[in-house]
């Protein structure tokens, strides 16, 4: 495992411990933590600081502290949660997602000095738990230690003095407490005679006799020589978890390294200079009767790590390769298909099962890139909390669906719009509280966001209970900027749907929420570009539900074939809504060339699809051919005049771009199952651009 | 003894999880991991390791509630554990070995810290 896979783990334990965190603190908010609840904010926080340490992002570590500290106040009740310290938890929460943010590269590090202050000062003023906790004993020890670091201090000066170093003669006595808690004073030695010390002397004067003799205290005292040159910290380190467990002395031999003669080095230990007992040097070595074997430095054995393994990380590279080669998987299947049903064999059984499993490797590749939409919707929190303060509404938040699954560059590129959606929601759509409880409503909005998978899409709605979409100052505005002509009668969906026009805006002052240069038509554009559609559904006073309607995937799609004279063309199924042979009385000629087709009592233009493939031969009347009714976002539905369909199947999007340049009305190309190239119709494109053909004519006259 | 010392290192933390794993496997030690103290103790019971290494800030059962039901266990009352902790205090570290650890590792840990640590207390 790299370094760098490490990372990648810890940033995907960001998010979840900032998900709980979120999770933990919205309830704070709403009043209905308990101790479990602030415990595990503590905790999520705690694990970021952790990673945050070992990774050396000392800015997001420097700010975990701050927040850690408050939380570990805010657990053990030495500071009680009320609106103003959940407010601030917040506003901490959020700059500690900015922080993790910034780690992986996504914006710049918060400023957070203002607010590391103010975390600090909502500590403070409280008992601090640090010194009050700290149990009886180790208050000495530390106390202990704190000399130590004195000496230490004193110790720097003469080193830098004396250039002749002096041994160290180290003299320990571990106490009955340093056989406890499975620690083994043995290898506290040897770890002395690892860094060059050697044994001048063992003190075996508390030695009780056999009978009263207790294997698990701990009798004998050691003196050791270290070499001069060994750093105090160094020594001083191996006894670090043995604390006041071992007495410990450590100081400069003074000039007499001979170890025959303790007396002189240890006048400050009148006890030692008496027990000391050269025999027992030998016997009293780490190395004696006890063999302990040395942790073996192989690595051959493989870890059996028993927790983990319940996902594995894919490069993004790999998994389109494999998702790349399972379009053309798709394509050579349907080549097969074709070429055997050209010999007669089109039902046999083996081709059945291939088909079955194509599909399957389909679905099973698809769903390896789908990820559940809870991490667009985990964001909608903090968006709403940042509305809410810039906004003074209250609103308040219900998801469904989390757990429904889209292709992963489909959700990268769906927080964009989605924001935007929730932000008008809030700014134009919810009201302020008086107004809402003057309309009888509740004075807390309600803004409710779901997703679901329907017949082959994914549905995403946001919802709000606000004021709904103000008709009549939308057509105003709409007549205002040249948008519609000023005697035209829409429809209400239809004046639903200018908000989606380019260059609109209702907001009489730009406010800095919704108004940041970006336009519905920008959203529309941008679930557009996920094959995706967007529509509106408003009642006044009551609310507005937007519904994006996106893919699953962007790789593959459901296409009908259609031929238009000499060309094969591929007509995206998610916009065509029925298709049909007119008879005669149902197609309308409107002035040179054009012609209406009446569905139903509703007139749509008829556009053949003969000029934009450049095709030859192609039917002249609607009622020798096809018409296939396709729905737009952008100018309704319109009717594309084919001679044929041939099939319907699955097909994978060829940018033509990149393999030729961009064509007008053709948005891509697909490879046929008999090898030929079909190119895709832009439908969208192909009828805006023909809507534009006969309005413009129409509006200027 | 020949087999390398075998380490159970307890951490929430996938990635705290995936350093340990790195660093001690690095320096030949075999490694097995558990995420809390609950799946720690349910290790221990049917198997042994040699050392533990326990986080302390755990769900189910943190790391000083591990040790505690450790070391009531005759078979681990002496079995070296060291805690992994992110504050070097003598506060810390005095709640730690009262609380029955065998010593301490502060995060972040190098390598050889991480080693040398493990070898203080390996018997």
């Amino acid at each position: 495992m790299t370094n760098d896979e490490i990372l990648q783990i810890f940033f995907v334990e960001c998010e979840e411990a900032l998900g709980a965190a979120e999770a933990g603190l919205m309830s704070c908010r709403s009043g209905t933590a308990d101790a479990e609840t602030v415990n595990a904010i503590f905790r999520s926080v705690h694990s970021i600081k952790g990673g945050a340490g070992a990774f050396g992002f000392t800015a997001l570590q420097a700010f975990t502290h701050g927040f850690e500290t408050l939380l570990s106040l805010v657990r053990e009740g030495s500071i009680a949660l009320d609106d103003g310290l959940n407010d601030l938890l917040l506003r901490a929460f959020d700059t500690l997602a900015d922080h993790v943010g910034a780690i992986r590269g996504q914006g710049d590090t918060p400023k957070d000095d203002a607010l590391i202050l103010e975390l600090a000062a909502a500590c403070d003023g409280m008992p601090v738990a640090s010194a009050d906790h700290a149990p009886d004993g180790p208050a000495s020890a530390a106390g202990g230690e704190i000399d130590f670091d004195l000496d230490l201090d004193l110790l720097i000066g003469t080193i830098e003095d004396t250039h002749d170093v002096e041994p160290w003669l180290v003299r320990l006595r571990p106490l009955a407490g340093a056989l406890a808690n499975g620690g083994e004073p043995l290898l506290l030695l040897r770890e002395l005679e690892r860094i060059g010390g050697t044994v001048r002397a063992v003190e075996t004067l508390t030695t009780p006799d056999l009978d009263h003799f207790d294997a698990d205290c701990a009798f004998l005292a050691w003196r050791f020589d270290v070499p001069g040159d060994v750093e105090r910290a160094a020594i001083e380190e191996i006894f670090d978890f043995v604390g006041d467990d071992c007495e410990l002395l450590i100081e400069r031999g003074n000039g007499l390294p001979a170890p025959a003669l303790p007396v002189a080095t240890t006048v400050a230990e009148p006890q030692a200079v008496a027990a000391a007992v050269p025999d027992a040097q030998a016997a009293a070595t780490p190395h004696g009767a006890v063999k302990v074997v040395e942790p073996s430095a192989r690595a051959e054995e493989k870890s059996a790590a028993t927790s983990g393994g319940q996902s594995i990380r894919i490069d993004l590279v790999k998994l389109d390769r494999l998702i790349d080669t399972v379009g053309e998987l798709i394509i050579a299947q349907a080549m097969m298909a074709q070429r055997l049903a050209a010999s007669g064999l089109g039902s046999i059984d083996e081709l059945t099962l291939l088909d079955g499993l194509t599909r399957d490797i389909q679905e099973g590749a698809m769903a390896i890139r789908a990820q559940p939409i809870q991490s667009v919707f985990s964001r909608v929190p903090r968006i709403l909390r940042e509305l809410e303060t810039a906004t003074g509404k209250r609103v308040r938040l219900e998801m469904s669906g989390e757990s429904t699954e889209l292709d992963k560059t489909v959700l990268e590129r769906l927080g964009e719009p989605l924001t935007h959606l929730i932000r008008n929601a809030v700014d134009h759509g919810i009201e302020p509280a008086d107004v809402r409880v003057a309309g009888g409503k509740e004075p807390e909005g309600v803004l409710r966001l779901s997703a679901e998978q329907r017949s082959g899409r994914i549905l995403i709605k946001v919802i709000d209970d606000g004021r709904g979409i103000d008709r009549a100052r939308v057509l105003e505005k709409a007549i205002e900027k040249g948008l519609v002509a000023p005697d035209a009668s829409l429809a209400d969906e239809e004046i639903d749907n200018l908000i989606f026009a380019p260059g609109f805006s209702t907001a009489t002052a730009v406010s800095n929420i919704s108004g940041r240069g970006v336009g519905m038509d920008v959203v529309r554009q941008n679930v557009k570009d996920l094959g995706g559609r967007i529509s509106i559904e408003s009642r006044p006073g009551k609310g507005s539900t937007f519904t994006l309607a996106l893919p699953l995937t962007l790789a593959i799609s459901d296409g009908m074939i259609v031929t238009v004279g000499d060309q094969t063309l591929v007509v995206p199924l998610t916009h065509v809504v029925e298709s049909l042979r007119p008879q005669p009385h149902e197609v309308q000629g409107l002035g040179v060339g054009r012609q209406m087709l009446n569905v139903r009592g509703q007139f749509i233009p008829i556009l053949p699809l003969e000029q934009a493939a450049g095709a030859d031969g192609a039917v002249n009347s609607p009622c020798e051919g096809v018409l296939i009714i396709v729905d737009t976002e952008s100018s309704g539905q319109a009717a594309l005049q084919v001679d044929a369909i041939c099939d319907q199947r699955q097909f994978v999007i060829k940018s033509l771009q990149t393999h030729y340049r961009s064509v007008p009305g053709i948005s891509g190309a697909t490879i046929m199952g008999d090898g030929r190239v079909a190119l895709i119709v832009d439908v969208d494109g192909l009828v805006a651009d023909a809507v534009r053909c006969v309005e413009a004519p129409r509006r200027a006259a | 003894m020949s087999h390398p010392t075998k380490i159970l290192t307890v951490d929430d933390s996938a990635s705290m999880r995936a350093l340990l794993l790195h660093a001690l496997q690095a320096q030949g030690f075999e490694v097995v991991q558990a995420e809390d103290g609950i799946e720690a103790l349910e290790w221990l019971a049917a198997n042994d390791a040699d050392i533990v290494i326990t986080d302390i800030n755990m769900p189910r059962l943190d790391g000083f509630g591990l040790i505690e039901r450790l070391r009531s266990i005759a078979r681990h009352r002496d079995r070296p554990i060291l805690v992994l902790t992110t504050e070097s205090s003598d506060e810390k570290k005095a709640r730690a070995r009262q609380a029955g650890a065998t010593g301490w590792i502060v995060k972040p840990f190098d390598p050889e810290k991480l080693a040398t640590a493990v070898r203080r207390v390996a018997h």
